[in-house]
């Protein structure tokens, strides 16, 4: 069987991490990472990694040290400083049998591959009559910090996530960006894998052996009763945290982890919903257009009926990251956000049950 | 035109590849007005000649990349004509399923991956392919197809700069016909012939007559087999002229869009007239032989419309069907 076929891990929720679960082998994000494109460079020589400077002893974070020096300089190519065109390039060889891997050190170099990326790549099959697959995996890597500012930080998952043809996934935990990473490079279309600079020292248990998630699948990270916290990336992190802080006054959180944006798991997001009454979606991007209107949209279309109030969104505001330390302090948004959003939304709740059981009473008083 | 020293079967093949481009596309222009066709269509001719004198050279599996006037280097690789029929129909046995359109052809089985509309997409993709063969070692070839227009992008010179890089075995093959769409040439480049530019590359560049298909095949020839030795890319401009408008049918001198002189000047160059006479001339075809061929081919694309125009249209349930 091509590893290709690896029966994929379908579990919503394997709470892998922050389960109190003492896993027999830790690995880091970034370790997770290479790991996975070790294996697959190994498992298939279809695979390999492109992009600049990704020989470099630095290692794009560290998540391809040592990979030139074990498959050669073929496979694990240094290249011109040209995203456009090797993106194409990149294209080209996926749709003639090989399975590269475009890593980018940042997202904000995405940009400069729109056009291979939105009119080649997600296109092409669909153009094709489905005829010609693009087995393409881009990888890209969201900075933040340390006056990162406005070209070295940007989130621009909503931008891809728009696309039809695009898959988008961002791992927040090492299972999952190991998992994600080798489910995309299996796959047949083309798939950004969105990473987060923050996240790269995260420690989880991770299975040795080849395992693939596919996108499509979130998780529940955290279980709760009263408000639901839709989240990506590094946000799972600042939902969690404000999830134990709302434990501490009463407040019962549903932690789910998105893990893929596009295709989003829509009956996770519902079924969650239905059951809390509450919604506050939590994004690394920015608000307008952006990945937390999609959720909230959705709740809007097929869960209006559940909700006891109003959507909540914990994103970007609508602004350039800035560069000074003060201003990144006020630009990103953390857990003392989710928090009073949580506490609004439930504060409302207990308003809106008085009013109702008032209601109740008067009705009944007649 | 000089003696090409070229086997008559060799010469008559390329005769029948121009012919049925011709031809083709002149049935695309009858028929068009009957507004079955639903889709834009973007006419080569009067560049035949370069589809045939380099797709000549290129095997089943080879590859060839190109653009959204592409009718003309697909039917000389060797598509259907039946499915290239249906497809401008928007059929389902079209060769994209009725996804793609005149725009976007593609037959994987005669080794067209697929064509692109925008100016210069396709020219990274072939030297994705050839990347791809050249890690494989499969020995193909691929060819980019593109316009004078695609030399204004990034795109075009960031695959030269990488193909050259990692000596890859592609052919780089300009068709200069002195307009992207109605921006002539000039208002848009400098005064330095496209071919040249392949010597900032550190590959050979070469400029040739595109309206004679003896000259474009020895080009062609020369560059397919120095791609497939390991020797690298070459960059071929063939100099020829659109005689259709940027899009549709008709002419676009009525409209002022470009010189009536000029273009009166290229209508003498027709590539199939110069062919034909060099032929007649040399008696490697006599006028039954010509009559045979051009009947044949005449045969092949009243059957490929026919049975576009009366195959099935895809269903709309599978609207959303190949997006991934």
């Amino acid at each position: 069987m091509p590893w290709t076929n690896i029966q994929a891990d379908d579990s919503r929720s394997p709470v892998r991490f922050g389960s109190g679960e003492q896993p027999a082998r830790e690995l880091s994000y970034r370790e997770a990472i290479r790991e996975a494109l070790s294996q697959a460079l190994e498992m298939d020589e279809r695979v390999f990694l492109i992009g600049e400077g990704i020989d470099d002893p630095g290692g794009v974070f560290g998540t391809t040290v040592g990979l030139v020096e074990k498959f050669g300089e073929k496979r694990v190519m240094d290249c011109p400083v040209a995203e456009n065109g090797m993106t194409g390039v990149a294209i080209g060889a996926a749709i003639t049998g090989m399975r590269p891997v475009f890593i980018h050190m940042r997202a904000d170099f995405l940009p400069m591959c729109m056009d291979q990326i939105i009119n080649h790549a997600a296109k092409w099959s669909y153009m094709t009559g489905g005829k010609v697959k693009v087995p393409l995996t881009v990888r890209a890597v969201i900075g933040r910090g340390w006056g990162s500012a406005a070209q070295h930080s940007q989130s621009l998952q909503a931008l891809f996530a728009h696309i039809p043809g695009l898959k988008v996934v961002m791992p927040a935990s090492p299972y999952d960006a190991k998992g994600l990473l080798l489910g995309s490079i299996a796959g047949d279309g083309p798939t950004v894998v969105i990473e987060h600079r923050w996240l790269y020292d995260q420690k989880e248990g991770v299975p040795e052996g080849p395992y693939v998630i596919h996108a499509g699948k979130g998780t529940v990270r955290c279980v709760g009763t009263d408000v639901t916290i839709a989240a990506t990336s590094y946000m799972v992190y600042e939902a969690l945290r404000a999830a134990s802080e709302l434990k501490r006054e009463g407040i019962s959180a549903e932690v789910i982890d998105l893990r893929s944006v596009q295709p989003m798991d829509e009956g996770l997001i519902i079924e969650s919903v239905k059951k809390t009454g509450r919604l506050i979606a939590a994004d690394t991007g920015w608000k307008v257009c952006g990945g937390s209107a999609e959720v909230a949209a959705l709740v809007a279309e097929k869960a209006y009926g559940c909700l006891k109030a109003p959507v909540k969104r914990v994103c970007l505001p609508a602004a350039p990251t800035p560069a000074s330390a003060v201003l990144e302090r006020a630009y990103y948004p953390g857990f003392e956000d989710i928090v009073r959003a949580a506490k609004e939304i439930t504060l409302m709740l207990h308003k809106d049950e008085g009013r109702h059981a008032e209601k109740r009473h008067t009705i009944g008083g007649i | 035109m000089r003696k090409s020293g070229l086997p008559a079967d060799t010469l008559k093949q390329l005769y029948a590849m121009m012919l049925t481009i011709r031809r083709f596309e002149e049935r695309i222009a009858s028929l068009y007005p009957e507004q079955e066709m639903k889709c834009p269509v973007h006419l080569c001719t009067g560049q035949e000649a370069i589809s045939a004198g380099v797709c000549i050279h290129l095997k089943k599996e080879d590859y060839i990349f190109s653009t959204h006037r592409s009718h003309g280097h697909c039917i000389a690789k060797g598509i259907d004509l039946k499915s290239l029929a249906a497809e401008l129909y928007g059929k389902f046995a079209g060769c994209s399923r009725g996804r793609g359109g005149s725009m976007h052809l593609a037959d994987p089985d005669h080794g067209i991956p697929g064509t692109s509309a925008i100016v210069g997409g396709c020219i990274p993709l072939a030297v994705g392919a050839g990347l791809s063969s050249a890690m494989k070692g499969d020995g193909r070839v691929s060819a980019a197809f593109f316009g004078d227009g695609a030399v204004d992008e990034g795109a075009f010179h960031e695959s030269l700069n990488f193909a050259s890089l990692k000596k890859l075995p592609v052919i780089f093959v300009c068709e200069n016909n002195y307009y992207a769409t109605n921006s002539p040439q000039c208002a848009r480049q400098p005064d330095v012939s496209i071919a040249e530019r392949a010597r900032g590359y550190g590959i050979p560049g070469k400029r040739v007559d595109g309206n004679d298909v003896l000259p474009v095949y020895a080009a062609a020839k020369d560059a397919v087999r120095r791609a497939r030795s390991g020797g690298g890319p070459t960059l071929l401009e063939f100099e020829t002229y659109r005689w259709k408008a940027h899009v549709g049918p008709d002419s676009d001198i009525e409209s002022g869009c470009r010189p009536a002189d000029v273009h009166e000047r290229w209508l003498k160059k027709c590539p199939l007239e110069v062919f034909e006479r060099y032929l007649f001339d040399r008696s490697i075809v006599t006028k039954d032989e010509m009559d045979l061929i051009s009947a044949r081919i005449e045969r092949e694309i009243e059957e490929a419309f026919e049975f576009g125009k009366k195959s099935t249209y895809p269903d709309a349930s599978e609207l959303t069907e190949y997006v991934y």
